[in-house]
């Protein structure tokens, strides 16, 4: 183990895989906020069979693995269903977001149910329909609370990106393995230092994730820290 | 006006529980019992690593889905679902134990220890599994004299990556012992071994087990991705048996199926679990 880096055309490859990474990432991310939004709501309702359903989605994202969804989304899916031409980041993106949602769906019941009951309780006193109370009232105050652990599961999301190179995907780790076969070509460089730069790579993704999610808390805590809680276009919009 | 007699005056016997440790009682031993049990048979050398997956049973030539194939691959399945779960609970047992020094570590006042510590865990979490395994394997790789086995290497990268996740649930558990308890065992002349032993560590143990079992599951559902490093578990036999037969459905579903057998159950036991301990915590 001469040297501890590679060369700069395998960096430059590298960063230009991670742009897979993040586009997976980021559809991933999508589709996981808008489940677990709705699916988080939805364990809350006052319908038992909506309720249900949404407990059910929760135990089949948490129990499967994140691994198996992807090949059973990525493959089997488009097999049994004869649509051969689906984009395959598409299909892995759905896989993470599925297991995402579930995840998240819990975060986000955990942070409303830890809203206090006289909150909405004044809200319904003050004649705010039930979209309006969750968007204005219980939603921001429930945020501070859901931040920190969304971070946290956006990290796990970025890690689970790393799978899509299994089913046939050129994201980082892919072109890892690309990059392992020119050198055993060349006869150049040692697959430890090769993993090792790619294992650094993700620790600074995922810091920077972790920095974004700081500075969104932040953000927040300063935004609904004293003074009225909703500006004035705000409050034209609930009246 | 009836007269009370003194049998109603008593309070009812069967509400007053002499206290026990958790340790003791019946209805934690008995499961616990069980658990290792069920380990000692699994990591025994009984169960063998199957080499190599074929069905018995061939699909007929259409698209659809085919039954007949889907049930004869489940005692296939099986096999493979031991491996994964052989391969799980080695690594925890390596990551409880792991994951207690390191969160002493990470506890520890010298700073050129503590500093280390935190920054490898934090490497370490915020890190995929799986270039972790690639990394392992070409790690034993490179090293001359050094040879194991895939399953060996999945266990082993389980355990490290799940001992820094097993590290802040102790570090969580220890934080919440209360520290008028340090302070008393301090009081009473305690030496640091038996203020562990006895104080402290008696008390964090029922607020870490539920955490543990999480982590438990988490580690189980990673698991399946020893296929990159060949072992042969439950992906490994969705792969083997795609590549065989040219059928890409079943497999792959009956994996997802064997997945759910065992992970709901044991997302229960946990769930029991923990409110069996937050219910005698009070």
């Amino acid at each position: 183990m001469e040297s501890w880096l590679l060369s700069g055309s395998q960096y430059r490859l590298l960063l230009e895989a991670s742009g897979t990474t993040l586009q997976i990432l980021a559809y991933a991310f999508l589709l996981g906020i808008v489940l677990s939004l709705v699916v988080g709501i939805a364990r809350l309702s006052e319908r038992a069979w909506v309720r249900g359903l949404a407990l059910v989605f929760v135990e089949f994202a948490r129990g499967i693995s994140s691994i198996i969804l992807l090949f059973i989304v990525a493959i089997a899916i488009p097999i049994l269903f004869g649509a051969e031409q689906a984009p395959l980041i598409l299909l892995s993106a759905i896989a993470l977001g599925i297991n995402m949602g579930g995840y998240g769906a819990e975060i986000i019941r955990g942070g409303i149910q830890a809203v206090p009951k006289g909150q909405t309780e004044a809200s319904i006193s003050l004649n705010l329909g039930p979209a309006q109370r969750l968007r204005h009232v219980v939603l921001p105050q429930a945020l501070t609370i859901i931040l920190p652990p969304m971070g946290n599961l956006t990290i796990e999301i970025l890690k689970g990106t790393a799978l899509v190179s299994l089913v046939g995907m050129t994201d980082i780790m892919q072109m890892a393995r690309n990059i392992r076969q020119q050198q055993l070509a060349d006869a150049v460089g040692t697959q430890p230092v090769l993993f090792l730069n790619v294992l650094v790579l993700y620790f600074i993704l995922a810091q920077v994730i972790n920095l974004l999610f700081k500075v969104a808390e932040a953000w927040l805590a300063k935004r609904y820290e004293g003074g009225p809680a909703l500006t004035g276009t705000e409050l034209e919009a609930i009246r | 006006m009836s007269t009370v007699t003194h049998e109603e005056k008593t309070p009812d016997m069967e509400e007053i529980h002499p206290h026990r440790r958790w340790y003791r009682r019946p209805s934690v031993v008995v499961p616990v019992v069980l658990v290792v049990i069920g380990y000692s048979i699994l990591v025994s050398p009984l169960v063998r690593e199957q080499n190599f997956f074929r069905p018995e049973v061939a699909a007929d030539g259409g698209v659809t889905f085919d039954w007949n194939f889907f049930v004869h691959l489940f005692p296939l399945m099986l096999q493979g679902l031991v491996v994964t779960v052989k391969a799980t609970l080695i690594g925890f047992l390596l990551a409880i134990v792991l994951g207690f020094f390191l969160a002493l570590g990470r506890r520890s006042k010298r700073r050129l220890l503590s500093w280390p510590v935190t920054a490898v865990i934090e490497f370490i979490r915020s890190t995929p599994l799986l270039v972790q395994l690639f990394f392992w394997q070409a790690l034993v790789r490179a090293s001359e004299g050094i040879t194991l086995e895939p399953i060996t290497i999945l266990a082993l990268g389980l355990g490290i990556h799940y001992a820094t996740y097993c590290s802040e649930a102790y570090r969580a558990g220890i934080n919440s012992v209360d520290k008028g308890q340090w302070e008393a065992a301090t009081a009473l002349n305690l030496g640091p071994v038996t203020s562990w032993t006895r104080v402290a560590i008696p008390q964090a143990v029922p607020n870490v087990l539920p955490a543990l079992g999480n982590y438990l599951i988490a580690g189980f559902k990673d698991a399946p991705m020893g296929v990159a490093v060949n072992a042969h578990g439950l992906l490994f036999f969705a792969d083997q048996v795609r590549n065989d037969t040219f059928r890409a459905t079943e497999p792959y579903l009956i994996a997802g199926v064997g997945f759910l057998l065992v992970s709901l159950p044991a997302a229960w036991l946990v769930r029991r679990l923990e409110k069996r301990i937050s219910y005698e915590r009070v």
